[in-house]
């Protein structure tokens, strides 16, 4: 690299040539960034203006309804960890639907895996409780990526096997995951004591997921987070920069060309669903071990869903899921507030979020579109 | 052997009972991937349907007006959904599940009110009353809409096939280039299909919040707009197969709750998942990696 680096480049302005006006270089260095940057950060504007409109429609004031939503969410530091908090679980979902898009698949199964890896942290958890700390929650973690990650590998089966459409049986499939949590959790699994709202028995206190510390500073938020951050770089690293993500890319722009090249299609497809469902898993794992500690219907609260629009804004990029999760952790912890102080139904966040999803949807087809950003 | 009549029975009054919507939903969506889109946002279009339907009945006190309102809100969302699947580098897919999180929210949000409030229902034509048993009755009680339903899978077949319409929507689906090469606007074509079938859509909303269960709650759908898609591939596109899959679906939906009255408690919540269950196997049954379906539009899905 030094040695490029030295070599005289053949850049126009540095080779002699009359310099180029400034714009033009810097339209082709940073154009295509720009675009990929402000394109999204446009369709959320305008989504906020809709969502303005729509506000303005029910007799509220948009701006204030802007300003409690930021109050309620990045506006201080309590507020920050309630979003955080919600941060944790939206990135792993988002996983599930972002790695298997790189191969050209639409997985929305997030639901499902994660309420089975949910499933799989309380078998796991139940079995051992008296492990030491760390081990039992690496043993429920390994269980909720094993469960979460064979329910997408399953849909992945099935499209590669027999042609079934992966979005489709996903989908299904979270349905299904739902009636077996119901079944375990009014029957086998089934805790007397819980009368209200029927649930699993409770994991030992002991082996529960802790409060994320440094040295004497705690905060309220739990080690999910990290769980989250981590599995995003590598995630990033496995895609970009190896020569398997360079595979599952090859075959999500071109599965003839890839099989044809002898690439290990069926092989790399049911890794990448296996990973994604694995995430979906630990989200689940992480619900169960460090917020509700056994297993019940909260499990299923709609993560899985708000995931999917995660990774579509995201455009399917492991480490943008990071700070669009940020976003919707913010929008999802400020519901309880658009409730009390604008009398706002709980399902104005889900309108949003709709709005979100269209408006981005939208803006893909402005790609390419705007003059400024060509080089 | 009571109980043995008891849980048939059951189940095939619960198949019209609980197939109505299915039918619905899936003649849409035949209708709309037949011109060679597919279009997830159906049960957006369900759930919003449902909320109109009570909504208007209740304001209006006149049911079929509900019915007409549902129509006409799954109409404007099969034309969103028409516009944003027709721009330049989306995909059906995607719009689909946007269409659907909108769809519920906007059915969610504007739907509070109208949780508590019961709104006059659609009548059920009693076709049992020669019968002295109030089971027959109860069963043979059928509503409208399901007549509704039945012609409609009988005027889409013949539409399909013999008119100048269903000619165009099916060359647009099947051959889009042929279809343009004609002078046909796929365009047009795609947008009125796609309006039509989420009217449909719509209408099996109305038929969950004003029949059966007849009342409006968050929970009214339990993804039918969804498994109708599955349903579609399964009736191999034809809409009168369309109507034998929806009464099959319904009939497994009903198994479940028909066994816990007849006192059968095992297992309940695992037959709740029969309908998604039996979609799956029926997909893995029928799909193939090797060749597309028969009867399947040609230009589904390639983004064509």
């Amino acid at each position: 690299m030094a040695e490029l680096s030295a070599t005289p480049s053949v850049q126009p302005g540095s080779a002699g040539l009359a310099p180029l006006p400034a714009s033009p270089r810097l339209r082709r260095a940073w154009g295509p960034a720009f675009e990929a940057i402000l394109i999204p950060l446009g369709a959320i504007l305008l989504a906020l203006v809709l969502f303005g409109l729509f506000c303005k429609a029910q007799g509220q004031d948009p701006f204030k309804v802007y300003a409690s939503i930021y109050k309620a969410s990045f506006g201080s530091w309590f507020a920050f960890q309630n979003t955080l908090m919600r941060t944790a679980p939206l990135m792993l979902t988002a996983l599930c639907t972002a790695l298997p898009a790189r191969l050209g698949m639409i997985v929305i199964g997030n639901e499902g895996a994660l309420v089975m890896g949910g499933i799989g942290a309380v078998i796991a958890g139940l079995a051992v409780p008296a492990w030491p700390h760390h081990l039992a929650l690496g043993f429920m973690a390994l269980s909720g990526i094993v469960w979460g990650g064979l329910w997408i590998s399953l849909s992945a089966g099935l499209r590669q096997y027999r042609g079934v459409n992966e979005t489709i049986s996903s989908l299904l499939l979270n349905y299904i995951s739902i009636a077996i949590l119901n079944h375990l959790v009014n029957g086998p699994m089934k805790d007397p004591t819980s009368l209200n709202k029927p649930s699993s028995f409770p994991i030992a206190e002991e082996i529960m997921l802790g409060r994320i510390t440094f040295g004497d500073f705690t905060m309220r938020v739990h080690w999910g987070l990290a769980f989250g951050l981590v599995a995003c770089v590598i995630l990033w690293f496995l895609m970009q920069r190896t020569t398997f993500g360079f595979q599952a890319r090859f075959i999500g722009a071109n599965p003839k060309a890839a099989r044809l090249g002898g690439l290990p299609v069926n092989r790399t497809t049911l890794i990448t669903c296996f990973l994604a469902g694995g995430c979906a898993g630990v989200a689940g794992m992480v619900e169960v071990a460090a917020v509700h500690g056994r297993a019940n219907e909260s499990l299923a609260a709609g993560f899985g869903y708000a995931g999917i629009l995660v990774a579509f804004v995201a455009r399917f990029h492991p480490l943008a899921i990071v700070p669009v999760s940020l976003l919707l952790g913010g929008i999802l912890a400020s519901s309880g507030i658009l409730q009390r102080a604008h009398k706002l139904p709980d399902s104005t966040s889900l309108v949003f979020q709709g709005l979100v999803f269209l408006v981005i949807l939208f803006s893909d087809s402005l790609y390419g579109r705007f003059k400024i950003f060509k080089p | 052997m009571d109980s043995f009549w008891l849980v048939t029975m059951a189940i095939l009054a619960g198949a019209v009972r609980g197939g109505t919507p299915f039918l619905f939903v899936s003649l849409g969506e035949c209708l709309t991937e037949k011109s060679g889109k597919i279009n997830l946002g159906q049960e957006g279009s369900l759930l919003a349907g449902a909320m109109t339907a009570y909504a208007v009945s209740y304001h209006s006190g006149s049911p079929w007006y509900g019915v007409l309102a549902a129509m006409g809100v799954g109409m404007l969302l099969g034309l969103l959904f028409a516009w944003l699947s027709q721009l330049p580098r989306t995909n059906d897919i995607a719009v689909g599940i946007a269409l659907m999180l909108f769809g519920s929210g906007i059915a969610f949000f504007f739907g509070k009110p109208y949780i508590q409030p019961s709104a006059p229902l659609l009548p059920g034509i009693p076709l049992g009353a020669w019968s002295d048993s109030t089971q027959i009755q109860a069963a043979l009680r059928i509503c409208p809409l399901f007549f509704l339903g039945l012609l409609t899978a009988y005027f889409l077949a013949w539409f399909l096939r013999s008119t100048r319409w269903g000619l165009q929507i099916r060359a647009a689906g099947d051959q889009p280039s042929a279809a343009r090469a004609l002078g046909i606007s796929l365009k047009a074509v795609r947008t009125w299909a796609a309006m039509a079938g989420s009217g449909l859509a719509a209408v099996g909303g109305s038929y969950l919040s004003l029949y059966y269960p007849g009342a409006w709650t968050e929970a009214i759908s339990g993804g039918q707009g969804l498994m109708a898609v599955a349903l579609v591939i399964f009736a191999r596109w034809d809409p009168k197969m369309c109507l034998v899959a929806s009464l099959l679906f319904g009939g497994a939906q009903s198994v479940g709750p028909a066994l816990q009255a007849a006192g059968i408690q095992t297992g309940y919540y695992l037959w709740n998942a029969s309908p998604y269950v039996l979609t799956l196997i029926v997909m893995v049954i029928t799909c193939s990696t090797k060749k597309s379906l028969a009867g399947a539009p040609g230009a589904l899905a390639t983004g064509e």
